[in-house]
């Protein structure tokens, strides 16, 4: 193809992205001058090379587009979206006729009489007559309505050439305005053109230097348009140096050889700096990819009949071209789905009290090595349960399954395959067409997905992306299997197991677990998920590689880790495609080739149960809903009979070296964190180890700790409790039946108050400081453990605590006239149920202004019940004490400033 | 470590009589493949195995900067696997679809000059997994040279099939 065609095609196309964005703007805000100086400029800087390259379908079309722009500009007319669209329409069929010319490079055969003449009946004012009228080419001097409005500026009449002007025609004086206000680029064009004109017969390059000459005083950034095969090929060198540089290094490593050293320094950092240049080059704004986005949404939006706007934010986030075409598609798909689906008609959202434009939010950032991007929209969000039905109807998940899902996995099933070619979804509940295909597009590119869905709220699609394909840094693991790379993007830390240190893998039936800071982490094992399972009993030490998956977390097990390298990813064999858990293989600087692991493969195995709560939630259901599991932590202490605390309570397991622990005044204390902190033995007796470490729990409330020191820890186990009452000790509440054995549940509160002698004294004095008289708390729980454990703890807190197993007491105390200034209730009860009885409450004379909060465990069943009724003030989590006391203390000064 | 396989110089005039084949052994049967299949000859070193994959799959190596696949030849033609320590393997190298693979094989024979034309079809009573891959067989003086298609042998052939 001629040179000068090629660049054309290529200017020109990027201008369109640019004049469709641009109008899209314009339509909404007509005032804007900036913008419109912009379009005007574009198409006449089209127009202008349309005709030097002898294209004259093109340049009539454009030319007709600019005299009506020109009209705007003017003032003379104001802009409409009926004009609008037929400025967009003939962008289109510009872009048309250049698709062709790209194939073919001549025009095609035809005209497009029709839309020039609406074009040049819209610039006269006419336009209605132009889009009423179904037959083209209407000869539109006779606008006699639309000539009397505008007579400040009579427009079929050209003084220039004394007659009337031709459609599609612009007066001289018009275009001389035009070119006149018209800045930069038009005037080079102009110096084309003039220049072409003068010498036809020079070399068509030069007249392309002496355009890049007169650029040189505007101090525009000089650029080259280099072809992207080079690039490519360039940067395939670049990985290949990369390897090689990373080869030596080793080689030299190994061989300690000192003369080589400073060459390969020196080697090593200019090949890191090419490195980057090279990157660099392939660098676009991630804006590049958003232009055609605006036209996009108002079409769809058009279509579709509903207000929507776009708002973006991080356009001049740059990624690597490569990517960035590649998440092109999957955007726009997106995209045009929240806008379809995800965005309600105006009149429901009119309705449901939200403005009339639906918002869609595209915004981009960097994070860490990678580029989120995220996609969101105000709209009625996921139909949860639609997807639901939809779901286990084509049989992507089980009832029980279903059943055992949250929301929000409820909602990542858009990403499954058969869900969303179903039309069925389409029509009922949108979005899902097609996400499937957007999931593995992203994931193809080393991506993830995820989503978030607000019923009422919107829905917001988080994308997360390497920044380049070709070199990423991955962490080389190693397990009896051999080596493996792990992306970097997916690893979030570095937990180094040990058999009894701070961090060690648990089992909970038959999973693993790591209690990480607060959450419990799933643990997968990487020589297990590769089909070749470690010897029994054999993984006391590892490390475990914190990995993040869209939302799922879960850690993975190896044997040790290396370094980090950069590494270059090369494609995997065909026949080893089929391996999920590999997305590729790579050479290391040692020369042996290595797997790289796909964090996503891996995420699948995790499968949809993404942590060890929702597995245990899930087991929970399937038990009867009356039985609660609550997790224990079994130790011994002075004695055979094993004794428990329930774990929410502890804070952290230690080890303490005996050699620290301390007497003073007759306690032992040991220095923790820079604190004395007081230590108990919870066997009663003071007979702490004196050589090897001491095990300690430690429960640490208010910024202040207290260990209690236990023989050994045994296990934690999760069962449903049945506490017998005991009453003779106050150390302990009760005994119950763990793991087959009587064990002797703790009152950890007895223990903190041998601890510091004024642990609930000192917080109730602290409230009494603020409130004069102690608040009345009403606790309603058919749980004698929950009672057992919450009462102390709101007591410590300050408050006046009654507690009750049943609502039928709670009503005893109501006819007795007993006044109370909160009521907390569970839930789930074996007489009643906590809705119900909050909603009697609601409507009783004597306790309807009391502040009602909801205990419960935050499951499903649970938020659905809460949901149906207004007459809680709030919810709080169950095993959550600090939220529990903050809440209370929250609800209650509301209360107080209320009144 | 590898040798090129030289293009025989003295018989570019005979292209359209001749057919050229680099032979090599699996236990005493000798095979062939075509000259033009083949990239080179090499002693792989260092295989890397790869968890889950196919049996026939010994692992993946770097030759020169490529990774190239390595592929059981014993495995696919359903012999038990021969002890053999990693210094002595040899390997031929091919390239499909423009990926690398090196076929694992005991030992590598001479390049033999055949004439075209001269070569007897697959007999029937062959095992249905050699017919495979088997294009056609030579009478060689003392046995019989089979001809290997390595696409056929791969399975790729009957994979695209399939997919058709």
């Amino acid at each position: 193809m001629d040179d000068l065609l090629s660049d054309f095609l290529a200017e020109t196309q990027e201008s369109l992205e640019v004049v469709d964005a641009e109008l899209v703007k314009f339509e909404q805000q007509p005032e804007d001058d900036a913008t419109l100086n912009n379009i005007f400029r574009l198409v006449h800087t089209i127009k202008g090379t349309c005709g030097f390259l002898g294209l004259p379908r093109l340049e009539a079309l454009a030319h007709a587009g600019e005299t009506l722009l020109g009209k705007y500009r003017d003032k003379a007319l104001i802009a409409t979206p009926d004009t609008v669209t037929l400025i967009l329409e003939s962008i289109d069929k510009i872009k048309e006729i250049l698709d062709y010319l790209t194939e073919t490079q001549s025009e095609p055969e035809g005209g497009d009489e029709e839309i020039i003449s609406k074009l040049v009946a819209a610039s006269e004012g006419s336009m209605e007559v132009a889009v009423t009228a179904s037959a083209p080419a209407v000869e539109t001097e006779t606008a006699p309505v639309a000539e009397e409005e505008l007579d400040e500026a009579p427009i079929g009449f050209d003084e220039d050439l004394d007659r009337d002007l031709r459609p599609g025609e612009v007066s001289l004086a018009d275009l001389e305005a035009a070119f006149l206000a018209a800045d930069g680029p038009d005037l080079d064009q102009l110096a084309v053109e003039a220049d072409e004109a003068i010498k036809q017969e020079e070399d068509k390059k030069a007249a392309k230097k002496e355009v890049k000459k007169s650029t040189e005083p505007l101090k525009i950034v000089q650029t080259v348009r280099v072809n992207v095969d080079s690039l490519e090929d360039l940067m395939a060198m670049v990985s290949e140096l990369v390897l090689t540089r990373n080869q030596l290094l080793q080689t030299v490593r190994e061989t300690n050889s000192d003369d080589l050293k400073l060459p390969l320094q020196r080697l090593s950092s200019v090949t890191a700096e090419l490195q980057e240049g090279v990157m660099k080059t392939r660098m676009q704004p991630i804006g590049n990819a958003w232009k055609k986005l605006p036209r996009i949404v108002r079409d769809s939006a058009k279509a579709v009949n509903k207000k929507v706007q776009l708002n973006m934010k991080g356009e001049q986030t740059e990624l690597d071209r490569q990517v960035l075409e590649l998440i092109g598609d999957p955007l726009t798909h997106m995209v045009r789905n929240s806008c379809d689906h995800g965005l309600e008609p105006s009149d429901i959202r009119v309705a449901a009290g939200k403005p009339e434009a639906g918002q869609i939010n595209l915004s981009a950032y960097h994070e860490g090595g990678h580029i989120v991007i995220e996609i969101a929209d105000d709209g009625a969000g996921l139909p949860t349960s639609k997807i639901r039905s939809k779901a286990i109807k084509n049989g992507t998940i089980s009832q029980e399954d279903a059943d055992a899902m949250t929301d929000n996995q409820i909602h990542r099933l858009i990403f499954a395959a058969g869900l969303s070619t179903a039309a069925a979804v389409t029509s009922i509940s949108g979005r899902g067409v097609g996400m499937d295909v957007v999931r593995s597009n992203i994931e193809q590119i080393g991506g993830t997905i995820d989503l978030k869905s607000i019923d009422g709220q919107g829905t917001t699609f988080k994308i997360k992306i390497p920044l380049t394909l070709a070199i990423v840094s991955a962490l080389i693991v190693e397990t009896r299997a051999g080596k493996f790379a792990i992306p970097q993007l997916a690893v979030v830390e570095l937990v180094r197991t040990t058999a009894n240190g701070d961090h060690r893998i648990e089992t909970i039936s038959n999973a693993r677990v790591l209690r990480l800071r607060d959450k419990l982490l799933p643990i997968l094992d990487l020589s297990e998920i590769i089909g070749e399972p470690a010897e029994k009993e054999e993984k006391g030490t590892g490390f475990v590689v914190v990995m993040t998956v869209g939302e799922q977390t879960f850690g993975v097990l190896v044997d040790s880790v290396f370094d980090t390298e950069e590494i270059v990813v090369k494609p995997m064999s065909d026949r080893l495609k089929s391996i999920e858990i590999f997305s590729g293989n790579t050479i290391l600087g040692d020369g042996s080739v290595i797997m790289i692991v796909d964090p996503n493969g891996i995420a699948r195995q995790v499968g949809s149960l993404n942590d060890v709560e929702q597995a245990s939630a899930k087991s929970k259901n399937m038990t009867s809903d009356s039985e609660t599991k609550t997790a224990m932590l079994l130790f011994f202490a002075g004695g055979k009979e094993p004794k428990a605390v329930p774990l929410s309570l502890v804070t952290r397991l230690e080890e303490i070296d005996p050699q620290k622990i301390e007497i003073s005044n007759g306690r032992h204390l040991v220095q923790y964190r820079d604190t004395l902190m007081p230590l108990i033995h919870a066997g009663g007796a003071p007979s702490f180890n004196e050589e090897t470490p001491q095990p300690v729990l430690v429960f640490t409330d208010d910024g202040r700790s207290v260990g209690l020191a236990v023989d050994e820890i045994v296990d934690i186990v999760e069962e449903v409790l049945h506490i017998e009452m005991a009453d003779n000790s106050p150390e302990i509440i009760g005994s119950a039946v763990l793991k087959g054995k009587a064990t002797e549940v703790l009152d950890v509160g007895h223990f903190l108050t041998l601890g510091f002698h004024d642990w609930f004294e000192r917080a109730a004095a602290d409230q009494e400081t603020q409130e004069t008289a102690a608040k009345r708390v009403l606790l309603v729980d058919d749980n004698a453990f929950f009672r057992n454990m919450v009462k102390p703890l709101l007591s410590a807190a300050g408050y006046e605590v009654t507690a009750i197993e049943s609502t039928s007491e709670a009503w005893k105390l109501n006819e007795a006239g007993v006044e109370f200034d909160i009521i907390v209730s569970d839930i789930e009860m074996p007489d009643d149920n906590g809705v119900d009885f909050a909603n009697r409450l609601a409507k009783d004379l004597r306790w309807s202004t009391v502040p009602r909060l909801a205990l419960s465990a935050l499951e499903q069943h649970d938020l659905e019940k809460i949901g149906a009724t207004t007459a809680f003030t709030d919810v709080v989590r169950k095993s959550d004490r600090e939220s529990l006391v903050s809440t209370i203390n929250y609800v209650l000064q509301l209360k107080g400033e209320a009144a | 470590m590898s040798e090129q396989i030289a293009s025989a110089d003295n018989k570019t005039n005979d292209k359209d009589t001749i057919n050229e084949f680099v032979t090599f052994f699996i236990d005493d049967q000798i095979f062939g493949i075509p000259v033009s299949a083949i990239h080179e000859v090499f002693h792989p070193q260092s295989i890397t195995r790869v968890p889950l994959a196919p049996p026939e799959i010994r692992g993946v190596l770097n030759l020169r900067g490529r990774i190239v696949t390595a592929i059981e030849v014993r495995e696919k033609l359903n012999l038990p696997a021969l002890e053999q320590d990693q210094q002595s393997l040899m390997a031929i190298g091919v390239e499909i679809n423009g990926e690398s693979y090196g076929l694992i094989i005991d030992r590598v024979g001479d390049v033999l000059q055949l004439p075209r034309g001269k070569s007897e079809a697959v007999p029937m009573n062959f095992d249905p997994a050699w017919q495979k891959f088997t294009t056609e067989i030579y009478r060689l003086e003392d046995k019989l040279l089979i001809i290997m298609d390595i696409k056929r042998l791969l399975d790729f052939e009957t994979k695209s099939e399939m997919a058709a």
